[in-house]
């Protein structure tokens, strides 16, 4: 197991930066991932300024158009440039997913921890929805979501997002269910602290490895569901550049010969959520061996 | 607790939940903008005449507890209600679909627990080559989403090569079987390279520990003490595993049949949404429920009965 925080933390004598502590516990595979996602969100962020091409700007003249100098990935069924579509695609695929996890993960951590911390009456009522709730699978969960509000990401993300909140509150709950049981805490309770300030400031912070892992081994998932959903016309609605929607456009173009698009999409979605697969992996490894 | 008083638990509280569940399917219609009665109507123009034969048709003026209960009382029966769009009996659409689902499901189960056992036990068998490049692929399977591989294995193999049927479920039992090749391998990929995970860890796990080194000191054969003593050990949590990826499979169903035009309950689903046909949806999201519930039930009990060690009905995260 990679030791190397330790020593460093000792003789530089104060904790390391955030972002040193990043690259301390990522390991080679953990720091390839970081690289993509920061590619990724660099995409995102800068979109207008590093397409080519208006991601919409339809050319019929030069249509299914090979690589060029002009276009470097080419064109799909209506001229529009691929690369661009990529580029602004990856605000869409990238930008979603987070908001899911965000929202699970806030809404998610407050129910697990109020209901370990209240127990009794509140603790049972959670649990009972919780339970309803993790009889749908995430995804039947959106697509109902879909099926009442109508097709969209706005309506896809938030309905995801319930989707995943048992699960983190699942987690949470457990683990502040053992970490009430501590010391530190009943110290708080001495000094008169009120509940809501030993959870936010003292309860909160302890978990906040296992928050931080869990939502990121998440991250994965929500890209793969959201991306599906858009796949299947029901998340993000075209010509609004997306890759989940440029697989399903793609896919009608290889049934006419033209791979291209369906195949450019798909591969930077394997890649993506390769990489925050992998940075899971290796994030919940690390907080794994500083546990034990 | 006893095993008799462990099932009864668990069967009370499946049933609960599925009753709330079924409230929570019903109650769809009625939180969705706009009136139920403009679902059925669609955008067709109505005289009022018409208006009232369908209120009463489908009980609009009843409250609404008394409808859920109509309802509950017809799935019971095996009646889902019709079809605002198609016309039909539901229970009929749904019979008529659900066989291509469990054969889609029960194929992919059969390739990715096959194919994830035996590539998990290799990779944890042969460090270096075999299980680096094992891990690698593995990695890269995970990620990638039915939708994406199923878009590429259509264009590839059926459209390019022409070696499989690209859309469609076939008839006949071989018929079938071809037909879904493809969709099956789509939907079980994912799942085989997880699996493959769990299981090499699980086997290392076992090789590990100190009742396998007295069993080779014993001088049992290698074989015996893989057989008797790691598999069977590392076998809970590739069980446990596998049972959950099951109940994924049923979610995996709703793309990969959209993507290949099976006529299977996902397929129905996604078209019912899209036409906002709520009695079907409510109708399919209920049997989705039912049986992502079932498998989970069945898994719960398996795990707690493979291993004597874990207390019945114990959660198994603490």
């Amino acid at each position: 197991m990679d030791t190397s925080i330790a020593p460093t933390a000792a003789r530089t004598g104060a904790p390391l930066s955030l972002a040193g502590r990043l690259f301390a516990s990522l390991g080679k595979a953990g720091l390839i991932a970081l690289v993509v996602i920061l590619v990724v969100a660099f995409a995102a962020a800068a979109a207008p300024w590093i397409a080519p091409y208006d991601p919409q700007a339809i050319d019929l003249g030069n249509v299914f158009a090979a690589p060029s100098a002009q276009h470097l990935l080419g064109t799909d069924g209506l001229g529009r440039d691929l690369l661009s579509r990529l580029i602004w695609g990856s605000r869409t695929t990238f930008i979603g997913p987070l908001l899911v996890i965000l929202m699970s993960t806030v809404v998610g951590s407050a129910l697990g921890i109020a209901s370990a911390w209240v127990g009794g009456v509140v603790d049972g009522a959670i649990a009972r929805v919780l339970d309803v709730m993790f009889a749908l699978p995430g995804i039947v969960f959106a697509l109902v979501a879909v099926a009442v509000y109508g097709a969209g990401l706005t309506t896809a993300v938030i309905g995801l997002a319930i989707a995943y909140t048992p699960y983190v509150a699942r987690v949470v709950r457990g683990a502040a269910l053992r970490e009430r049981n501590l010391p530190y805490i009943a110290a708080c309770s001495v000094q008169g602290f009120s509940a809501l300030r030993i959870c936010v400031r003292h309860l909160l912070p302890n978990l906040r490895t296992l928050i931080t892992v869990q939502a990121v081994a998440s991250l994965g998932f929500a890209v793969v569901e959201l991306a599906a959903i858009s796949f299947l016309g029901l998340g993000v609605q075209p010509p609004t550049p997306d890759w989940g929607v440029s697989v399903a456009t793609g896919l009608q173009a290889s049934l006419q010969g033209h791979p291209a698009e369906a195949l450019y999409a798909g591969t930077v979605i394997v890649v993506m959520v390769a990489a925050f697969n992998v940075m899971g992996d290796s994030l919940s490894a690390r907080a794994g061996a500083s546990r034990r | 607790m006893g095993v008799g008083a462990f099932l009864v638990r668990r069967l009370v509280g499946f049933v609960l939940t599925l009753f709330i569940a079924s409230f929570a399917v019903f109650s769809l219609m009625y939180i969705a903008p706009g009136s139920p009665l403009s679902f059925v109507l669609g955008p067709r123009t109505t005289s009022p005449a018409q208006i009232a034969a369908v209120k009463a048709r489908y009980h609009f003026d009843d409250p609404f507890l008394v409808r859920y209960w109509d309802w509950l009382i017809g799935v019971l029966h095996g009646d889902f209600g019709r079809s605002i769009v198609l016309n039909q009996n539901v229970a009929d659409l749904i019979t008529a679909r659900i066989t291509t689902t469990t054969l889609l499901v029960a194929y992919a189960t059969v390739l990715f627990v096959v194919v994830g056992v035996a590539l998990g036990i290799s990779s944890a068998l042969r460090p270096g080559v075999v299980d680096g490049s094992i891990t690698v692929v593995a990695t890269l399977a995970i990620a990638t989403p039915a939708f994406v591989l199923g878009t590429v294995l259509i264009t590839s193999l059926a459209v390019n090569l022409g070696w499989f049927p690209v859309f469609g479920a076939g008839t006949g039992v071989a018929g079938r079987l071809v037909h879904l090749t493809l969709p099956a391998v789509t939907l079980a990929f994912a799942s085989a390279a997880y699996l493959a995970r769990i299981t090499r860890s699980a086997v290392l796990d076992e090789l590990g520990r100190e009742h396998v080194e007295t069993a080779r000191s014993r001088g049992l054969s290698e074989q015996t003490v893989f057989r008797r003593h790691v598999l069977r050990n590392a076998l809970i949590p590739i069980v446990t595993v596998t049972g959950l990826t099951i109940g994924a499979l049923i979610a995996g169903a709703v793309i990969v049949e959209t993507i290949f035009a099976l006529d299977g309950l996902g397929s129905l689903l996604v078209e019912a949404i899209l036409k906002k046909d709520f009695p079907i949806v409510q109708g399919v999201v209920l049997i989705l429920v039912a049986a992502f519930m079932v498998i989970n039930l069945v898994t719960d009990v398996m795990y707690t009965l493979i291993d004597p060690r874990l207390e019945l009905g114990a959660d198994p995260n603490t």
